[in-house]
């Protein structure tokens, strides 16, 4: 039965390196493109659907050209409904194939709610494992676009709050392309965030032969030695802008891109806390029950006696998105961040 | 706003339209009684239909007894088994077999199955074991069959969520090139069932559509058995349900879901419309449930038993056996048989149900993912630990 035709690739599966040159800057959006690619070239069961992800290539561009090069019946332009993507979705992972779906925007992910938390989420659970979700729902999420209200929202806890799910949340051009193909690749459903302010925004140098970090794991992309600063997806720029304006006034901020949201990898975090004493999150979801609490209560947890202060969180305030002429003042910046920063020298 | 009062000759009064208004926005509901699809009358008379009048063979026939006969008995016994304490709940299939038996036995092998939670017949007719649909309504399991074992899916709760997965299912089939190549054996089809109640789904009605824009070979299956819970079709349509088809873009027909010959037929024919590739079918079964919605519902608070009463005088598994007396198909030897059949399917039951063992606690963290979080295997081994901890106390 087809179920059983699922390809055995394993989670930790190393991609497989395209054939573009071995080293090219690429955007994030770019990134994206091509690690759909390479994984549709791997993989023939792999499938993109979604609104608008065909002949226009997405309305983000991240799947342009797919369709042209993979046909119709693997780049699926769908009816505008959002359960109604996932659902198919998820029928035709019960038949064998590995589907990546496009949500268009983070505010429009809701209508498919039950489908990602009631279906995907539980399918292999309920089944005892006879039926697994490899699937792929890629949201772009997060603010700065100057967008309409429902376009710029970041409901990544409503995710990671869900057994059965995984949520990962890439933050540059290089994670982008790597970790895409991770997901599809992952035997588990990945919820799949993307920084959309940053699709067409600065570029990175791109190797492919290079042999990527596990998707599920949490990376230190800068070194410090005074406060940890854990950030994810839109927000790793923040925070590396603020340990760069930090360092000229002596202060040295340890990043970490969280990168895996659900599981948590929480081992660097703590080595990290252990070493600075001090820990700031900075998510652009609203700070009440975001990801921030959980990140909190684990590092007091586990390193109640290496803390000089609490763990303080920065984040969208505990309000709807607001109107776009404002949304800098509602989304954590560079400032807030550093004002967070210099609390935990207080305590 | 004084001014505002129009003219009795403004264009939009009443009187600017033409006189027969009423009847272009058309009747405000129909029953649609005259397109009843039936083969047999509730007094077992056997009625003919120009399109759908298959000839069924003796054994055929005897065979749909026999189904409905076995899973009328399933039903009773779980529902006996809820009340004895052994199962936590039951959804009753009584009066439906016909329905059921009639969907079931027109798939072939190939064919996949979206059911509701109520699909014991169907279930039947796919061979999967009555026993292990006990293990959900006993809290045992979710249902713990391999889907493609006998290509049934698991049963559903989340009312109208599995036409979704019947309609991708259908999709892959597509692209798995088993759709439309003429081969009888090759040819596949998937059933989705919902019930009334959930035609109001969202998750339904978006089935309906991407069914259509993709010509999926998808047959949606609806058992109308008159009532979701206590709300009334009423409540659910104000339309006959299988005419709201058209407006998908694909064909609806109602059949007497009472009527084991004219459903089979009639699943039958859509069912081969999906697998030839002329893509989705609604059938309305047209049916009654019998009893309760669950073991814990108490429709006495809600429909006249005067009701009830005049859809007894239609049962599918009375009717047939009138059927087959009448036309000397049947005998006292054949009608005992089933029933030894049906007293022992009763006591293997009744035996396996009580005799199911309990999961272990830890059975709770398996399959929760492919590859899992070390934070929950931590969180496993630590529950373990801590029920270690109260073996130890007691040694």
């Amino acid at each position: 039965m087809s179920t059983q035709t699922t390809p055995q690739a394993t989670p930790q599966a190393t991609p497989q390196a395209t054939s573009q040159a071995p080293s090219q800057k690429i955007t994030l959006a770019k990134g994206l493109n091509m690690g759909l690619r390479a994984a549709m070239e791997h993989d023939e069961k792999v499938l993109v659907m979604g609104e608008d992800v065909g002949k226009l290539g997405g309305v983000f561009r991240i799947t342009d050209g797919l369709q042209k090069d993979f046909g119709e019946d693997r780049v699926i332009d769908s009816p505008l409904a959002e359960s109604g993507i996932v659902g198919t979705a998820v029928g035709l992972a019960l038949r064998g194939y590995r589907p990546v779906v496009e949500i268009q925007f983070d505010g429009f992910v809701y209508p498919a709610y039950d489908q990602i938390v009631c279906q995907v989420a539980k399918m292999r659970y309920r089944s005892k494992g006879h039926s697994p979700m490899p699937m792929v729902i890629r949201i772009p999420f997060g603010g700065g676009i100057g967008a309409v209200e429902h376009h710029s929202e970041s409901p990544e806890a409503q995710f990671a709050h869900t057994p059965g799910l995984k949520v990962v949340a890439c933050s540059n051009p290089v994670d982008g392309y790597w970790m895409i193909q991770q997901a599809i690749a992952s035997d588990d459903p990945v919820v799949f965030l993307e920084p959309k302010r940053q699709y067409h925004g600065a570029k990175a140098e791109l190797d492919d032969t290079a042999t990527p970090p596990p998707l599920f794991s949490s990376q230190v992309v800068r070194p410090g030695t005074d406060v940890t600063v854990l950030a994810y997806g839109p927000t790793v720029r923040t925070a590396l802008s603020a340990a760069e304006a930090a360092s000229n006034e002596g202060r040295s901020i340890e990043v970490i891109d969280l990168r895996t949201l659900s599981p948590l990898d929480m081992a660097p975090v703590y080595d990290s806390v252990r070493k600075t004493g001090r820990c700031v999150v900075v998510h652009e979801a609203h700070v009440n029950l975001g990801l921030g609490s959980e990140l909190a209560a684990r590092v007091t947890e586990e390193c109640f006696y290496s803390l000089e202060a609490p763990v303080l969180r920065v984040g969208g305030f505990d309000i709807p998105y607001p109107a776009s002429r404002i949304e800098e003042d509602f989304l954590p910046d560079l400032d807030r961040l550093l004002d967070a920063v210099d609390r935990t020298f207080g305590f | 706003m004084a001014d505002s009062s129009p003219a009795t000759d403004t264009p939009g009064t009443p009187e600017a339209f033409g006189p027969d208004l009423a009847e272009v926005f058309g009747p405000a509901a129909a029953d649609g009684g005259p397109e009843l699809v039936q083969l047999l009358t509730p007094e077992g008379e056997r009625r003919h239909h120009p399109e759908f009048d298959l000839d069924f063979s003796a054994e055929q026939i005897r065979g749909f007894y026999r189904d409905m006969v076995l899973v009328r008995r399933l039903d009773v016994e779980a529902t006996a088994l809820q009340r004895h304490g052994e199962l936590g709940i039951w959804a009753q299939l009584l009066g439906q077999e016909a329905a059921q038996i009639g969907a079931g036995r027109a798939l072939r092998p190939q064919d996949f199955v979206f059911p509701t939670y109520r699909e014991h017949g169907v279930a039947w007719c796919r061979g999967l074991d009555p026993l292990r649909l006990l293990g959900l309504f006993r809290g045992v399991d979710h249902g713990d069959w391999d889907p493609a074992e006998h290509n049934f899916g698991l049963y559903t709760i989340v009312i109208g969520a599995q036409c979704l997965h019947a309609t991708g299912y259908a999709m892959g089939m597509q692209r798995d090139g088993v759709v439309g190549t003429g081969d009888p054996e090759r040819d596949a089809a998937v059933i989705a069932h919902f019930g009334d109640g959930a035609s109001s789904q969202g998750d339904v009605n978006e089935a309906f559509i991407f069914a259509a824009s993709y010509n999926a070979p998808v047959v949606f299956f609806c058992q109308n058995n008159q009532w979701a819970i206590s709300e009334p079709i009423e409540r659910q349509t104000r339309i006959p349900l299988y005419q709201r088809a058209l407006g998908f873009g694909f064909p609806g027909i109602r059949v007497d879901g009472n009527d084991v010959l004219a459903t089979y037929a009639v699943t039958q024919a859509a069912l081969q419309r999906a697998r030839d590739g002329q893509g989705p079918t609604f059938v309305e079964a047209y049916t009654y449930r019998m009893g309760a919605h669950t073991t814990t519902d108490d429709p006495t608070r809600y429909r006249l038993s005067a009701d009830v009463e005049s859809w007894k005088l239609k049962d599918p598994i009375a009717r047939l056996e009138a059927y087959l007396r009448r036309n000397g198909l049947v005998d006292d030897g054949l009608v005992d048989t089933v029933k030894a059949e049906a007293d022992e399917l009763g006591e293997r039951l009744r035996a396996g149900c009580t005799s199911m063992p309990d999961p272990q606690p830890l059975d709770m963290f398996d399959e929760v993912y492919a590859e899992v979080p070390d934070e929950l295997a931590a969180q496993r081994a630590g529950f373990a630990d801590y029920l270690e901890s109260f073996e130890e106390a007691r040694a």
